[in-house]
């Protein structure tokens, strides 16, 4: 009765070369996150008020770290990953191989955009931190670095999409199976969304930074800028729900509930785009009403949430039952917390549930005059992106690096011990942050060279120091486990990436099958995109490039 | 669909709306508000707006300016690395609206402990609201990153 989520669930393996590509870009993505997180423990000391970036070589600037750390982390890093394991997972879920050409060029367009805006951001031309609001103007090498990031993110969707549209003209009639529907959706929510970034990039920024306006338009870009900014943690998040929907239940030996609940939640998320106002409550020049329309828009988004977390928990009990578990809550302890893969991404979940409580905090936007811009806002996402998604990431990363390497994990031990140091760690820190935060503390500050601090700022920098530091000795762990699995992992028989059974198929006809009509809800999407933003830019347009550039190294 | 799954839809979306009803509340029985739709100020790309800004009203006369008996209005320009003025004095019970603004990048405006956060955006104006009935020193910081030496732009706001 249970159907398995991919297509030849007897087992599957790629090409070879395939798979090589699909490890280049695994492995350039943690290699990023290793220099990425060198400077989160600056900055987490600097709240503490101890000033360790002068001992950094080459490093001018606190800011200049902190550009480094948010690009390598929020957008190389989870671009990388996404690259490569979506990649992987559509593949494995058709039971398909897939473009190899594709596949080659969305990786070098990758590498060298990384090493472009890495160039600038190193050389001191680009400290304008990840969120490069005009008008602090970088180097032209970071805005066309950027570009060419996000373009191997379209040549990876085009990839998808032709893989796909290959195996239904053999498959006529067919569901799509379910993991490659989560890979595919993820990756056609993320085409709509980049557009306002590589609007920004392409036609504002770049030219400006090259000369050719001699102004720009701050709001404008700003507006673009959080079109994507904010659907872009959808694109961090959907990798990993592919992994906690379609894996995990595997991997703690239950199995996934419900077919239509699990692709109707990633269908809101492609419907969900435009709420992107909601980063823009103090700003000026933005209608109030707008602001209240993408507040109603945000709340919106928790539901697909709270849908993701029933059925990956009722998943973890249906596994925790199978093991023999009776009672109310017992189920939870007999999972196999001794795999650090279901470890680190059941402890991330649950990091991804205290980061849910904190983001309705935010969004709602009489707390948000509270928080906007203080160190909550870390304090939150560190939560979310930096342990539900990092977290998942290196959880994720102890089945596909031995998978991808045909090796055995050097210590499944030091695994579990690492998710778990990282998980202490990050409840200390994001206390820290959130309760300097309600103090006002700032975000983005170099606090310990500031000249104002307050007394109710102590407390809270000490534990984001302590935790920050904590955080970043896992991390070093989780690097030893790797590395010693590359270097001297026992060699194993590649096995098959791990994928889950629902209990309730996927229905043959009926409303249901309509789900897989995903250009139908892409233009949806774009039409409520449209509809949001459409009065405003109308309005607005043409952009008032009047605005001039400052640069700081 | 299973009796469990509906269930569990039906139970998120009415959690959901709650937090609507609260956050409608908040802002129409509380009266708290967003900075909105403001004017803009009139600068070409050969103009410096640093100047420009020097002979826009408000902005030509930063500072602290008494509209009504208790009512204030508060002009003050953000620039790289300092606000102008930086020293803002009011009495008690003073209802003030800041009128704000930056003549280089994005600069944020925060008076700590209060509502007052805004971000103030060259070529746009800011505004809010507050009414200081506690007398005490509040520190106003910019809270956005606008360059090397954005830690020491701060300033101060004393109400006695
Ligand atoms: C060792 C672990 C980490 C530590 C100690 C750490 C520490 C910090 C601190 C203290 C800040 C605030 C700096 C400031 O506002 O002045 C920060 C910002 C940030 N962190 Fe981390 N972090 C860590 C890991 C990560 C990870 C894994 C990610 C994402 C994958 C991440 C993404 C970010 C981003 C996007 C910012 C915002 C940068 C900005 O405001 O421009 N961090 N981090
Ligand atoms: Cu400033
Ligand atoms: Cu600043």
């Amino acid at each position: 009765m249970s159907t398995p989520i991919v297509a030849e669930s007897k087992g599957f393996e790629l090409p070879r070369e395939q798979l090589a590509v699909i490890r280049w870009n695994i492995i350039f993505g943690f290699a990023i996150f290793a220099i990425g997180v060198l400077f989160g423990l600056d900055q987490a000391f600097n709240y503490a008020k101890v000033d360790l970036i002068k001992d950094y070589p080459g490093i001018h600037s606190y800011y200049q770290g902190l550009t480094l750390h948010g690009v390598l982390n929020a957008l190389v890093l989870t671009t990388a990953f996404a690259n490569g394991f979506v990649a992987l997972t559509t593949a494995r879920g058709l039971g398909r191989k897939l473009n190899g050409a594709l596949l080659r060029i969305a990786f070098w367009l990758l590498l060298i955009g990384s090493l472009l805006a890495a160039f600038a951001m190193l050389t001191g031309q680009a400290s304008v931190l990840y969120t490069f609001y005009a008008p602090l103007q970088a180097h032209w090498t970071f805005y066309l670095g950027l570009a060419l990031v996000v373009i191997s993110t379209w040549v990876t969707s085009a990839n998808q999409i032709v893989t796909l549209r290959n195996w239904r003209r053999e498959h006529r009639g067919e569901r799509i199976p379910l993991m490659a529907f989560m890979s595919v959706a993820t990756y056609l929510m993320w085409d709509i969304a980049s557009a306002g970034i590589a609007i920004e990039v392409v036609f504002l920024l770049l030219p400006w930074s090259l000369g050719l306006t001699a102004g720009t338009d701050p709001l404008l870009t700003r507006t673009l800028f959080w079109f994507t900014g904010h659907p872009i943690v959808y694109f961090w998040l959907l990798p990993i729900y592919i992994s906690w929907y379609g894996m995990i239940p595997k991997q703690a030996g239950g199995a996934l509930f419900s077919d239509t609940l699990t692709r109707i939640a990633f269908v809101m998320f492609i419907l969900l785009v435009p709420v992107g106002f909601h980063h823009q409550f103090t700003d000026p020049g933005i209608p109030v009403g707008l602001k209240y329309a993408s507040a109603v828009l945000t709340f919106g988004i928790f539901f697909p949430s709270l849908m993701t977390a029933f059925a990956v928990m009722y998943a973890l009990e249906i596994a925790g039952r199978r093991a023999g578990a009776k009672g109310l809550v017992s189920w939870f302890f007999r999972i196999p917390w001794n795999n650090p893969s279901l470890s680190a991404q059941v402890l991330a979940m649950l990091a991804f549930f205290l980061g849910g409580i904190s983001g309705l905090m935010n969004a709602s936007f009489s707390m948000n005059l509270r928080v906007h811009n203080t160190a909550f806002i870390p304090g939150h996402f560190h939560l979310t992106l930096g342990t539900a998604v990092a977290l998942s990431y290196m959880g994720i990363a102890y089945w596909l690096i031995p998978y991808l390497y045909g090796r055995s994990l050097w210590s499944p031990r030091l695994g579990v011990i690492q998710s778990f140091v990282y998980f202490g760690g990050v409840l200390i820190f994001s206390r820290g942050m959130m309760m300097g935060g309600m103090e006002g503390m700032p975000r983005r500050t170099q606090l310990a060279l500031a000249s104002y601090n307050l007394p109710a700022w102590h407390i809270p920098g000490i534990m984001a120091a302590i935790g920050g530091t904590i955080m970043f000795v896992s991390v070093a762990l989780f690097f030893v486990n790797l590395v010693m699995t590359v270097a001297a992992g026992e060699e194993a028989a590649q096995g098959d990436v791990p994928f889950t059974e629902t209990v309730q198929p996927p229905a043959q006809t009926g409303w249901e099958a309509k789900l897989d009509a995903l250009r139908y809800w892409v233009v949806a999407s774009v039409a409520l995109s449209l509809i949001v933003y459409g009065p405003f830019l109308i309005a607005y347009l043409p952009p008032h490039l009047n605005i001039r550039p400052l640069q700081f190294p | 669909m299973e009796a469990y799954e509906k269930s569990f839809l039906v139970a998120s979306g009415a959690v959901l709306v709650a937090f609507l009803l609260a956050l409608a509340y908040s802002v129409f029985a509380m009266g708290i508000s967003m900075p909105g739709r403001m004017e803009m100020i009139a600068c070409t790309a050969d103009q410096k707006l640093r100047k420009v800004l020097r002979v826009t009203p408000p902005f030509d006369n930063p500072g602290v300016h008494e509209t009504a008996p208790g009512k204030f209005d508060v002009v003050v320009i953000g620039q790289t690395w300092s606000f102008a003025p930086d020293n803002i004095e009011l009495p008690v019970g003073a209802e003030v609206t800041f009128r704000a603004t930056s003549s280089d990048v994005i600069h944020g405006f925060m008076i700590v402990g209060t509502n007052v956060n805004m971000m103030l955006v060259p070529g746009e104006v800011s505004s809010e609201t507050y009414k200081f009935s506690r007398p005490g020193e509040y520190l106003l910081l910019c809270h956005e990153y606008c360059g090397r030496l954005h830690h020491t732009m701060s300033g101060k706001v004393v109400v006695k």
